[in-house]
């Protein structure tokens, strides 16, 4: 089998791009979608563990987060619909009156 | 064999992952990052979670990408004129996943060194044994998850619901 810091690597590098995401655009959109990459490192690297392991665990928590996930997703893009009918844009840089 | 489909689909992922955040069409992001995830079901395979890596494609690349492409659409996003952080912010923002990414390789070096003992039989990802431990283990959390759901159900249509019905609802 592979070994297992190789995919260690690989998630770290796949949470770090989704942070570079959160932090580089302005469309909400897009940081929904890095937000999602990043449970996706996450949950590489339980799979991960839980194959080498021997223990299923890991994977029913895969599960979870994918619930999780869902839920995020749709309540999020409901108040992103919200956002855009009040604002007509999804640019996070109106919606900071939060600031300070 | 395996290490070289491993590198290809990581690499497929890597290259992928960063084109979501630097592809200026929301609609091309959405579409590479679906590619991303079925590299990533790609290695769920690998690691013998074959049930999991089907739910994945299912889930993620079959419900929540439709769902980003739908609001995308609803909402004409796809044009490539929007704003954009100032160069300053932009570099700011490399900088401090740079440095994530250096916390990251500091806490991972050392572990090319652990032992592995893989003396599992590749069948711990089959639905069979994955259901056993759902509904025996975690099946309190297995619950209370689909709560969640109802209460997420309910918060979208609440919130996607116009303003105007809300208001003329009231006594």
């Amino acid at each position: 089998m592979i070994p297992i810091d190789y995919y260690l690597w690989l998630s770290a590098v796949l949470f770090t791009i989704g942070v570079l995401g959160v932090l580089y655009r302005r469309n909400a959109i897009i940081i929904f979608m890095c937000i999602e990459l990043m449970l996706n490192a996450v949950n590489l690297v339980m799979v991960a563990f839980s194959a080498y392991l021997n223990d299923a665990s890991g994977q029913v928590f895969v599960f979870f987060i994918m619930a999780v996930a869902a839920a995020e997703v749709s309540v999020g893009l409901a108040i992103l619909m919200m956002m855009y009918r009040n604002t007509r844009t999804t640019d996070i840089n109106v919606l900071n009156r939060l600031k300070w | 064999m395996t290490l070289n489909l491993f590198y290809f689909l990581s690499f497929l992922a890597i290259f992928s992952a960063l084109l979501v955040v630097f592809s200026k069409n929301p609609i091309y992001s959405v579409l590479y990052l679906i590619i991303t995830f079925f590299a990533i079901a790609g290695h769920y395979i690998l690691l013998n979670a074959q049930f999991l890596a089907v739910v994945h494609v299912i889930v993620y690349a079959g419900a929540i990408m439709v769902l980003f492409l739908y609001v995308i659409m609803l909402l004409n996003l796809n044009t490539e004129d929007e704003p954009h952080k100032s160069n300053l912010l932009k570099f700011a923002a490399t900088i401090c996943s740079g440095l994530l990414l250096v916390v990251f390789v500091g806490s991972l070096k050392g572990t090319e060194m652990i032992v592995q003992n893989t003396t599992g039989t590749g069948t711990i990802g089959l639905v069979k044994n994955l259901g056993k431990v759902l509904f025996t283990d975690f099946l309190l959390p297995f619950e209370i998850a689909s709560v969640l759901l109802l209460a997420a159900m309910v918060g979208a249509v609440m919130l996607g619901k116009s303003e105007k019905t809300l208001i003329s609802k009231k006594p």
